[in-house]
């Protein structure tokens, strides 16, 4: 592969300094990353090695009840954190649902906001693709999509974001903190994520150097605890990325839904909350006919990009189905089978 | 003394000791403590790292490779391509024999798939001759490649599979068609689908002069050791390959591809020895897969659920270079008592590698689309599934009119029926919901497999200190060789297994044949049985032609051997141990060949097959078109059983392929490129353990007098066939929704349900 420098700084200033440098990048856990590089697909000059740095592993809970979460703390630490799954159930599940149990040993909250998409053309580096090398062209338009964006894609790309734990996070309105070279700053993370328009090789918000430290949910996603669920559907029941998938999470007051948060995954270049769908289902009870309409409301502008026009489908049916089971209630555990249609199938007995 | 072969009538064996015994791999300890020295584990001294550059386009030719930018990279030693390599000694593109495949070893500039070695870069390291393989930056001249069933003009090739007549008949189809009272005329879809061995081809290879040593997986000793031989134009005894262990071989480490040749030629242009590894992607190209196919068929049945006629027609592709063709529309030879058959092939060449033998190849594809239209058979007749096979069972081969060697399949029938509760199945589909309101189907399938033999040979041998050694090339490719044969070979010398050196996985060993085609045990066995009867008897006649042993007289038919001893037949009070035989003769030691072959009486006489019945259940979300299969009953009759554990984990094996076949796997080709979209374990969905769902395996007695001496028939295969079908069928039942294009997907149900 090719030869890069690799440097572990010891403060997040260091680090900062260090990544801001052309051709540099962090490294984590290297989940994807190394990946990456093994293919080819990325080359960076220089790894910036962020795992000793101290403090950014805690989980904690802030004075105004907001929860922090160190960019280092693992997948598997935070799902398991007993506190946080019962405060955030719907993205304990999420966690669960993503990838392996080895790799969610390994892989970091930081890490996995900024995972790469999984399109094959995208990791193909003999196809096209204006995300690796920009104006170069997008082989995915005309090539195998099915499993590729219905919303917010461009002819430039087509495009989706793999994630399942920034699905739930962007439903409860959770913030980035990030430490840049001008120092700290937050935003909202629905706004980390780009959609692609004529620059998808831009992905997110981020500025050379910049490093997220920490992702913090506000005082009121807890609100949700007792009605939150993930759902993911995908072709084989672990270490698969979601078909699609939705988080739901309602806040019920006097058997009406007094606030929803609804978000998407896999169906566009970034998690895809869907506030239309929650705006319908404010106020109104929870029947199977609003969440028809908040169902069709989130996919009101969905398109094909190719051969997927079943995911537009299955994304409404999710929909409905992540919405009646939050409107059921959180469960007392979280099912052997996260996020999974079949989470109630006797026998099951993997996490 | 004239050697004796008494593997027809072997009388003074005993059989049961150690055969028939469930125990636990014997490398099994070795594996999990990660001491097992697979190919790659081997780092002589002085090795470098080899590292293929491979094709981007599936069609055209390379006009230039940046060879100085490699070889100015740090670490890279040399860089061979087309230009500069060492000669081989034949034109690689001659088939010398037909278990040769054409293979890329640099012998020209042209591309004729996606992912073929176009040249090879040998580093200090990994690293270097990785980077060394990107900075080669290849350029081409593209051509338009030919992708998919529909990708050109069709022809009948003139063989299918491994020399099987294209077509076959059997009485008019036409007619019963005609005459038939209800028909089904069904066209059904499998994808290309690769091997996926765990571990990846490797090689280490190391010259010393003109002599050979080679760390290789191969699940066909001899026939890589005679390829290399004649490829690098050196003697069989220059060369020496171990391969003691397989990380998995399903065909695709049975005949020697380009890859490991690639290293054999890269150690001997720079001298010393070097290690190729091929990266995931990597293996899908030049070391095989399976072929896809389209397979029409028409079945026709009376006004009682009788067969009138079954006809097959198979499409498949072979590569632009090469023939193989997959033989899927012969699955319909042997299960089904339909009065009229015929079955056909016809094809298309495609810009891939060469498709090759991919466990069941034929079988597992046939077996999905015959079981699937057996069941829209007996839907279409009113019939549940099981009566419907059951009235058209094949009492004899159907197509050949063969009797069978053996055949238990009616109890298979039975057992599994019973033990899944097959009998309180609805005949209508989507009548079954579960408490949380899935649908759940019941389905089921015939699995079938041909009882095979090869060429083996053994050497046995007694020792004076009453141990004993059993000596042949057999594979472990993970299927448990090293235990299922140190049975047998214990039960042939008479010995505990413990006592009994057990070699094998070296080409200087006797030639066990290849280790597929599900016949490894059966043939290895045979050769094990025939050397140690050999080897036993030579004993026998050291003490029975000596006055002073209690055995005198017996003649060495009529002696029993056990526990180190042999037993007088008519009198088991007399005895003699082979320590104190082998001391009064003063030898250290005797010993014995012996071969296995088929016996071609016997194969003309009968037919040779394995059978089972496979029972699956699955459930399906009625909204989200979700499945998953949530159990499965197999009842499988193969002849005598060495090892009932290892047994079953074969069958546990083939059974999650079926369903695996059925549901997941499935390589994605860009049709405009040629190149395969998700050539890697995270999007090449095959099982994980979460979808595996509680699996139950009876192995239903049965007793061979035909097949071979210990009357073995293999299990390596067999587990495929019925269960993709049962699968299949199982999700028809949930869900009144047939699909005919594998694997079934999300979008097949979600519109319709």
């Amino acid at each position: 592969m090719k030869q890069f420098d690799y440097v572990r700084p010891a403060t997040v200033a260091e680090a900062v300094a260090a990544a801001a440098q052309p051709g540099a990048v962090y490294l984590a856990a290297g989940t994807n990353l190394l990946d990456l590089m093994k293919g080819n697909i990325s080359r960076p000059d220089r790894l910036v090695d962020v795992t000793h740095l101290g403090g950014l592993d805690q989980i904690e809970t802030l004075a105004d009840g907001s929860l922090r979460i160190g960019a280092l703390v693992s997948n598997a630490d935070l799902a398991h954190d007993a506190n946080f799954a019962k405060s955030y159930p719907a993205v304990a599940e999420a966690l669960l649902s993503g990838a392996s149990a080895q790799l969610r040993n390994a892989a970091t909250v930081g890490g996995n906001l900024l995972q790469r998409t999984r399109c094959a053309y995208f990791y193909d580096t003999a196809s096209r693709c204006n995300k690796r090398e920009a104006g170069s062209g997008c082989d995915a338009r005309d090539g195998e999509n099915r499993g590729h964006a219905v919303l917010g894609w461009s002819e430039s790309c087509i495009a989706t974001h793999p994630s399942d734990f920034c699905v739930p996070l962007v439903a409860l309105d959770a913030i980035v903190e990030i430490e840049g070279r001008n120092g700290r700053r937050e935003i909202a993370l629905d706004d980390l994520h780009r959609l692609p328009g004529n620059t998808p090789e831009r992905e997110s918000a981020l500025e050379p150097g910049d490093l997220i430290v920490a992702v913090r949910l506000p005082p009121a996603a807890r609100g949700f605890a007792t009605h939150a669920r993930y759902l993911k559907v995908r072709e084989r029941t672990s270490y698969a990325f979601a078909v699609v998938s939705a988080a739901a999470a309602l806040r019920i007051e006097n058997g009406k839904i007094a606030e929803a948060r609804l978000a998407l995954g896999s169906v566009a270049a970034k998690p895809w909350r869907a506030r239309a769908a929650e705006d319908v289902l404010k106020g109104v009870a929870p029947t199977a006919d609003a969440f028809q309409e908040a169902a069709w409301r989130a996919l009101s502008e969905a398109k094909p990009s190719g051969d997927n026009a079943f995911k537009i489908e299955l994304a409404r049916r999710i929909v409905v189905r992540a919405l009646t089971l939050a409107a059921a209630g959180t469960p007392a555990r979280i099912p052997a089978l996260p996020a999974s249609p079949f989470a109630s199938t006797s026998g099951a007995l993997h996490a | 003394m004239p050697e004796l072969n008494l593997s027809s009538t072997p009388a003074h064996l005993r059989h049961g000791s150690n055969i028939g015994q469930p125990l636990t791999r014997r490398d099994g300890i070795l594996k999990v403590k990660g001491q097992a020295t697979y190919a790659a584990d081997n780092h002589p001294p002085g090795m470098l790292f080899a590292v293929m550059a491979v094709s981007s386009i599936a069609h055209g030719r390379v006009i230039s490779l940046d060879v100085a930018a490699a070889k100015r990279h740090p670490g890279v030693v040399d860089v061979m391509t087309p230009d500069h390599k060492p000669q081989l000694a034949i034109d690689p593109e001659i088939k010398t024999n037909p278990f040769v495949f054409r293979m890329e070893v640099l012998q020209s500039n042209e591309v004729r798939y996606a992912n073929q070695p176009i040249a090879v870069v040998i580093a200090e390291t990994l690293e270097a001759a990785t980077e060394g393989a990107v900075l080669l930056a290849p350029r081409y001249e593209t051509l338009p490649p030919l992708v998919g069933l529909d990708a050109g003009e069709s022809y009948v090739p003139p063989v299918v599979g491994v020399g099987n007549p294209t077509e076959n008949h059997l009485g008019d189809v036409e007619a019963g068609l005609a005459a038939a009272e209800k028909q089904i005329d069904a066209t059904y879809e499998t994808p290309p689908q690769y091997h996926n061995a765990m571990e990846p081809h490797a090689i280490v290879a190391a010259w010393n002069g003109d002599s050979l040593q080679i760390d290789m997986p191969t699940q066909g000793l001899m026939l890589s050791l005679a390829r290399v031989a004649e490829l690098f134009g050196i003697a069989h005894d220059k060369i020496h390959i171990r391969s003691p262990f397989l990380g998995g071989g399903f065909g695709s480490k049975g005949l020697m591809a380009g890859p490991p040749v690639l290293g054999i030629m890269a150690a001997k242009l720079v001298g010393k020895p070097v290690k190729l590894v091929l990266r995931r992607e990597q293996m899908y190209g030049p070391v095989g897969h399976r072929a896809p196919t389209r397979q029409r068929l028409r079945i026709g049945a009376d006004g009682e659920g009788r067969l009138t006629a079954l006809d097959h027609h198979a499409r498949t592709v072979s590569s632009a270079f090469d023939d193989f063709y997959e033989p899927a529309a012969d699955a319909s030879h042997t299960l089904y008592a339909a009065p009229a058959i015929r079955t056909s092939h016809d094809a298309v060449r495609v810009h891939t590698g060469t498709p090759l033998f991919m466990r069941a190849p034929g079988e597992a594809t046939g077996s999905i689309a015959l079981e699937s239209a057996i069941d829209e058979m007996a839907w279409a007749c009113g019939m549940d599934p099981l009566a419907f096979r059951l009235k058209n069972y094949a009492e004899v081969e159907p197509m050949t009119g063969k009797p069978f060697s053996s055949k238990a399949l009616r109890a298979c029938y039975e057992q599994g029926a019973a033990r899944f509760g097959w009998s309180k199945r609805s005949l209508q589909p989507q009548q079954m919901r579960d408490d949380a309101g899935l649908l759940v189907g019941w389905g089921m399938g015939t699995a079938t497999f041909p009882a095979l033999m090869f060429q083996a040979e053994a050497r046995a041998v007694l020792r004076r200190d009453g141990s004993g050694a059993m000596e042949i090339g057999a594979h472990d490719m993970g299927q448990g060789a090293w235990t299922a044969l140190a049975q047998i070979a214990a039960d042939e010398l008479g010995l505990d297994i413990d006592r009994v050196e057990f070699k094998a996985g070296t080409s200087d060993l006797p030639d066990a044949g290849i280790a597929g085609g599900s016949a490894h045990t059966a043939t290895a066995g045979a050769a094990i049985h025939s050397a140690g009867a050999a080897v036993i008897a030579k004993l026998a006649d050291l003490a029975t032609n000596d006055e002073r042993s209690p055995l005198f007289g017996a003649g060495n038919a009529g002696v029993v051997a056990r526990d180190g001893r042999l037993i007088r037949r008519d009198d088991e009070s007399r005895s003699e141990s082979y320590v104190d035989i082998l001391a009064r003769a003063g030898v250290a030691e005797v010993e014995a060949r012996g071969t296995g072959a088929p016996n071609p009486a016997a194969t003309e006489e009968y037919a040779m097959h394995a059978h089972g019945a496979v029972f699956a259940e699955v459930k399906v979300d009625p909204e989200l078109g979700q499945i998953r299969v949530s159990r499965m009953v197999g009842a499988f009759a193969a002849g005598r059983i060495v090892n009932p554990h290892l047994v079953k984990s074969q069958l546990f094996g083939g059974m999650i392929w079926g369903m695996s076949f059925a549901l997941h796997e499935e390589a994605i080709t860009d049709r405009r490129s040629g190149r395969i979209m998700n050539a890697n374990l995270g999007e090449y969905h095959i099982p994980v353990n979460a979808d595996v769902p509680p699996l139950d395996v009876i192995t239903v007695e049965e007793h061979d007098p035909h097949v071979n001496a210990l009357g073995i028939k293999g299990v390596g295969e067999i587990g495929i066939t019925g269960s993709a079908g049962a699968v299949a069928n199982a999700v028809w039942h949930a869900t009144g929704v047939r699909v005919r294009r594998f694997p079934i997907r999300i979008e097949d149900l979600l519109t319709q349900l």
